[in-house]
Formats: C-alpha cells, structure tokens, sequence
C-alpha cells in the first residue's frame, strides 16, 4: 500500500510544482513570483515530509522547519523592498 | 482488523490529502485573476498540508515523544504563513496590483486617498508604519 | 539596562513556551534537560531584550479548547473552499476590500484576530489601522454587500471568541454587555 501512496503523491507533487514554477516563469510582477516560490519551498516541504513518514525516519525534520523559516524570512524582504523601492519613487 | 493497519490506512490517507492540497495551491496559484486571490491560494493550503503531513509522520513513527516537536514545526508554520501572506498582500495593495475591476467593493481605497491627501498638505512623512 | 524591566508573572508565558520549544527540539523532557532549558530561556530573555507583549492577565482554557478545534475544523474548510474555487470558478472570481473595525485596542488581540483571519476560509488581511484598530480583510468570492456583511460577522466573532479566551476584564465585561443588549 506504501508503494501506491508514494506513486500517487510523487505525481501529485511534481504536477504541483510544475504548476508553480509555470507560475514563477509567467507571474506578470515580483510578488507574484514571490509568492509561488514559497509555494515552491512549500512543497519541497511537503516531499520532505512524506519521505520521512515512508521510510520512518525525522533525519529531515530540521530541514523542514529550515525551510519554512527561509520562505518566511524571503518573502518578508521581498516585500519589504518592493514596498519601499515604490514608495520611493512617490516621493521623488 | 489490527491497529497497525489501521493507522497505516489513515496515515496513507493523511499523506495523499496533503499531497493534493499541494496540487490545490498550485492550480489556484494558476488561475486566479490576480495576486489577492493568489495569496489566498498560496496560504491556507499549505497549512494544511503541513499538518496532514506532519500528522501522517507521526502515526508512522508509533511513538509519542515525536509529537511534541511536530507540533512546534506546525506552530512555527501557522504564525509565519500569516505574516507573509499580509506582508505581501500589503505591498501587492500600495504598489498597485489590484485589478479594481475584479473587486466588488474597497473600501480601504478612500481611507488611503485620504490619507494621501494629508500627507501632501502637511508635506509629513507618517507612512513608516 | 535602563530600560523598564518587566516582572517575572508577565514574562512566565513566554519563559514556558521557550522551556516547551527546547524540549520538543530535544525531544527529550527529562527534568534534568527541562532545567537546563529553563537557564538557557532565561539568558535569551535577558540579553535578547524585546519589547513585553501585554497579556490581558487571564487566560481561560475552558473557552480555548472549543475555539481551537472550531478553528482547526475552519483551516480544512478553508482549504477545501481554495480548491473548490480554483478548480470551478477559476479566473472569475469576485473579490472585495472590508473594513472592519475592531472592537479591542490591544496589540495582542488585534495580531491573534489577524492571524486567525488570514487562516479562516476567504479573508486575508491586507492592512491594519493600529489607531482605530481597524483591520482591512481582502475577501476572496465575496459577491455583494450581503457577503461582505457575512464576512464582518465572521471576523467580529472571531474577535468575541478571542475575548473570552484572552482579553482583558474590561473588554470581557463590554462583550458581554454587548451581547446581552
């Protein structure tokens, strides 16, 4: 049964990513990029996790909560510049 | 009907839900208008998948001591995800990425022309909230 | 430091979650550890000062379970609800901007209302008046006026419940007084 959950959420999985990374390649502005690349880290995630939950082991667990941090902390910046880069140029 | 099995059948479940609440995020992150609703798409999904996931992990490790630290792994997630999710939305509103026609109602337009207003009479910059 | 310390009753929920998060880390809740933990949570909470989070004084746990399983119940309905409306209505969907405004002025409550708003089906803030304590909701598939009141009940609820989980005395009793006219 393992084997067939496995198959299944390995396609699920790269058909979700491969939908974020169409969105990455075309989103029109940098938020929108910003956004699917956390979706992106989202689901490295998310494939972390289940390879842990297969084979029983947490070797990847602080990888995991890693990863979620850099998403975190990315589109916090991201934000943050673009925020300011236009407020910026509203002011000159 | 063993409990072993048992919880291998609803940790299969667990996973596969997660799995395609990853998929739900991208087919949002996919069609949806514009970045509003895409953020919508990029945030409530992945919190739940996260806690499927995490939960599937631990039925399969059979143990109770791992409990704890998928919980704080789940906690980080839930108070992160809405930081993000505002701190773009934010910049996405005040760089002007809202489609006004996709928008039935704003009412924080007039506050911000407001606000804009003051700001060019009084020449003050109060906008480093 | 010439700052204002803060006493060690308002700093003890922090100190506890600290202790928690070091021993889930650990995975390991041994006196022994728990104690170490505790030492290292203390000089964190001394050297890296930060800014007291001002707690209501009272926490009411009774009130608290309900809240977050109905809260957990929503974060799937929520999910659900994104699917739903990525896979059907796709590129035509209805948004709107709402103002709220809150009732309770603290920082505390007004982030946890945040948070919870950002995770419930169909609301994400996207900026917060901190002088009104007035919170601006995107709401995603919200057609009409009639949804856009669905959605101020919804978040004015929620702000009840976390009230009467976490809020101050008087708060507490202004709720209920509301509630009761």
């Amino acid at each position: 049964m393992m084997q067939t959950v496995l198959t299944v959420t390995a396609v699920v999985l790269s058909l979700a990513a491969a939908g974020a990374i169409v969105r990455i390649a075309r989103g029109p502005s940098l938020l929108d990029r910003v956004l699917a690349a956390d979706v992106l880290l989202a689901i490295f995630g998310a494939a972390l996790c289940i390879d842990m939950a297969a084979n029983r082991h947490l070797n990847n667990l602080m990888l995991l909560v890693a990863i979620s941090l850099i998403g975190f902390v990315g589109s916090v910046t991201v934000a943050r510049f673009v925020a300011d880069r236009r407020e910026g140029v509203r002011e000159s | 009907m063993n409990p072993d099995t048992v919880i291998d059948a609803v940790s299969a479940v667990f996973m596969v839900t997660g799995a395609l609440m990853s998929l739900a995020a991208a087919i949002g992150l996919l069609r949806f208008p514009d970045l509003m609703s895409r953020m919508h798409a990029a945030t409530k999904p992945q919190v739940l998948g996260l806690f499927l996931l995490l939960a599937a992990l631990g039925l399969q490790m059979r143990t109770w001591s791992v409990w704890p630290v998928l919980l704080v792994a789940w906690l980080f997630q839930l108070l992160t995800v809405p930081v993000s999710a505002h701190m773009v939305g934010r910049a996405g509103y005040r760089t002007k990425h809202l489609h006004p026609e996709l928008l039935s109602s704003d009412e924080l337009e007039a506050v911000v022309q407001k606000a804009a207003q003051q700001a060019a009479t009084h020449g003050a910059d109060d906008d480093d909230r | 430091m010439n700052r204002k310390r803060i006493s060690l009753r308002q700093e003890l929920p922090l100190l506890v979650w600290l202790v928690f998060v070091w021993g889930a880390l650990w995975q390991n809740f041994s006196p022994g550890n728990l104690l170490f933990g505790a030492l290292i949570a203390v000089l964190v909470a001394r050297i890296f000062y930060l800014p007291p989070v001002e707690l209501g004084g009272r926490f009411n746990v009774l009130r608290a379970v309900p809240f977050a399983l109905i809260f957990l119940g929503k974060v799937v309905a929520a999910s659900f609800q994104v699917l739903y409306l990525a896979v059907v209505r796709g590129p035509n969907v209805v948004s709107a901007v709402v103002a709220v405004p809150l009732r309770s002025h603290s920082d505390l409550l007004v982030t946890a209302t945040g948070h919870v708003i950002s995770l419930i089906p169909g609301s994400l803030v996207v900026e917060v008046d901190r002088s009104t304590s007035t919170l601006y909701i995107h709401g995603i598939n919200v057609r009409n006026a009639e949804d856009a009141a669905k959605l101020r009940k919804e978040v004015r609820d929620t702000e009840a419940g976390l009230i009467r989980i976490m809020g101050t005395k008087a708060e507490l009793s202004a709720l209920t007084l509301e509630t009761a006219a």
